[in-house]
């Protein structure tokens, strides 16, 4: 077990440092001078050359690599091009923000998904289970940056329930916990949990029909268990693989939520983005990938980890 | 032929077979079948509700005709969606061959350096490599490509490993067939099914990535007609025209949507039954 979770933790180092080496590296195949962000075409050579000497780009790459990482293991990722503002500062602020909106519709994703899933699976071939098949196609199916903008046309043009945009009131970015700024989190959460909903339900679905068939199951009922405790050893059966999908699920909201957050101008990693690609912002495009990609490696680990507690078999492999 | 056979006892498959047509037929034939040009503008009759006369699907923000932009604009859509999918399934199945084939260091090293690109939520890899690149069609079939290589060569790699340890391919290596001609004759044969299965899968996703990325001004420019685009440009119509403006999505949801359930046909249809 303690092998098993040192081996993994050890295979995370490598991967971790190539992603770190490729948000590094993404921005520099870019054609073009980063400096033609702030300096003006017709700069005199001198301004043009402490420029570039304040934003260490007049050394080589492989040192200027190491420089960018050894800082930002200390938390300091670089001043922003655009703002001149500390990158670390605006990238937490964001990935908080995004992370509120990720959670949220992760929690909401797994949860429905979970009960049409467990429903679908138990009743297979019923009108139910086809409803859940339904689902999980729309919910892979779906352009969720559409959905965004169909569920704003009904909830906020014509029906005017809910706010369009934004994270609070009067286009705050300061997320509080109370209803007013809530009721801004509801469409966006809406919107992306769909994805989650959609591969969840397909999982457990298949997870609860597949168990069901077992012969331990119908052991189990020739026993004469109640079908609620039968449920109990269905459920802990389809936990870890369960707790594997959703885990990831954050992740990839995380990442993928840039699309929504523009639909909703939701002020987090997917806004930060944005502005570091149509400014040629470096720095600022640098540390926002570095710590969204971070955070899915960690996640990634954290969900392998957690495994083993809740299957011992996989420690032992 | 068999596959072909067995789709076609399936209603759902068969469904979204004849929607895909639908769509791909009016793409392919919109010089012929569109009742209007598409970049052909008029301030005079912008934002036109659907049923206005002679504009069926009504006009976009610059009085364009709907019906003729989104069977246009599905050529881009379509394309943008597929390539990406293509390229990766053929750059892919080499890499996963001779990957899987050759096995060892040459395994190890490759299936290491993909899993940092695994690390990255594809979103997130396709938007930052496209943003690196700059806007364009072709960097954002690039992005594309590469958020899809890492995955097809995964499925390729762990079918060619299994297949690889079979008696037959041993026999054929005795009989002094040489590297390329075994992975060209016996292993390739076995490993493109399951990735061809898996490739399917993977369309709808690109198809929705591909619009997004116009969507966020990434991909395809103005004043070009594509799905993706056309969303983002008619989103600041939604308080005008509502139904119009979210016309193009609708185009996206069920083009991926048919994509998916062809797909899923597909992967039904090459599982062998006991």
């Amino acid at each position: 077990m303690l092998g098993y979770l040192i081996r993994r933790l050890l295979y995370a180092v490598p991967t971790a440092l190539g992603v770190t080496l490729v948000s590094f590296l993404l921005v520099y195949v870019a054609p073009g001078d980063p400096l033609n962000a702030i300096a003006p075409a017709d700069a005199p050579a001198d301004v043009i050359e402490s420029l570039k000497a304040t934003y260490g780009l007049d050394r080589p790459m492989p040192v200027r690599y190491g420089l960018w990482l050894a800082r930002a293991l200390h938390g300091d990722l670089g001043v922003s091009i655009a703002s001149g503002r500390a990158v670390s500062g605006e990238v937490f602020g964001a990935v908080g923000n995004t992370l509120i909106l990720a959670a949220a519709a992760t929690i909401a994703g797994v949860t429905f998904g979970c009960v049409l899933g467990a429903f679908a699976g138990y009743r297979a071939g019923s009108l139910l289970d086809r409803l859940a098949s339904a689902v999980s196609v729309v919910g892979v199916s779906v352009p969720h940056y559409w959905l965004g903008l169909v569920l704003t046309i009904v909830f906020s043009v014509r029906l005017g329930w809910l706010p369009a945009m934004g994270a609070g009131p009067g286009g705050s970015g300061e997320w509080q916990w109370n209803m007013e700024h809530l009721r801004y989190l509801l469409l966006p959460a809406a919107t992306l949990c769909v994805i989650p909903m959609g591969i969840i339900t397909r999982t457990v679905r298949a997870l609860v029909a597949e168990t069901l068939q077992q012969e331990f199951v119908i052991a189990l009922r020739a026993r004469g268990l109640a079908s609620s405790a039968v449920f109990r050893h269905v459920a802990r059966n389809a936990a870890p693989t369960v707790l594997a999908v959703s885990g990831l699920q954050i992740g990839y909201l995380m990442g993928g939520s840039i699309l929504v957050e523009t639909v909703f101008a939701w002020p987090g990693t997917g806004f930060l983005l944005n502005t570091a690609i149509f400014q040629r912002d470096i720095p600022l495009l640098q540390g926002t990938l570095l710590v969204l990609c971070l955070f899915f490696v960690v996640l990634n680990l954290a969900v392998d980890m957690l495994q083993p507690l809740l299957d011992p078999r996989m420690g032992r492999a | 032929m068999l596959l072909l056979r067995r789709l076609g006892r399936n209603p759902v498959a068969l469904f979204a077979a004849a929607l895909l047509a639908l769509v791909v037929g009016a793409a392919l034939f919109a010089p012929w079948l569109a009742p209007a040009d598409p970049y052909k503008a008029s301030m005079l009759r912008r934002l036109a509700p659907i049923g206005t006369a002679g504009f069926l699907l009504g006009t976009d923000e610059l009085g364009r005709d709907m019906v003729s932009r989104l069977m246009y604009g599905g050529r881009l859509s379509l394309l943008m969606g597929a390539l990406p999918v293509l390229f990766a399934f053929v750059i892919g199945t080499a890499i996963g061959l001779v990957a899987g084939y050759v096995g060892g260091f040459v395994n190890s090293a490759v299936m290491r350096v993909l899993d940092v690109f695994y690390a990255f939520p594809s979103v997130l890899l396709a938007v930052a490599v496209s943003g690196a690149l700059g806007p364009g069609m072709s960097n954002s079939l690039i992005a594309l490509t590469l958020v899809f290589v890492p995955q097809v060569v995964r499925v390729a790699e762990s079918v060619t490993t299994q297949v690889r340890r079979l008696d037959y391919v041993d026999a054929a290596r005795m009989s002094g067939a040489g590297t390329a001609s075994i992975l060209r004759v016996h292993v390739l044969g076995n490993v493109i099914g399951p990735v061809f299965v898996y490739a399917t899968g993977l369309v709808s996703v690109s198809m929705i990535l591909a619009s997004g990325l116009s969507f966020l001004g990434l991909g395809v420019k103005p004043p070009e007609p594509e799905w993706g685009l056309m969303l983002n440009t008619l989103r600041s119509a939604i308080y005008i025209n509502p139904w119009v403006a979210a016309l193009p999505g609708a185009m996206i949801f069920v083009t991926s949507m048919a994509f998916n359930l062809l797909a899923d046909g597909v992967r039904s249809a090459m599982e062998i039954r006991r």
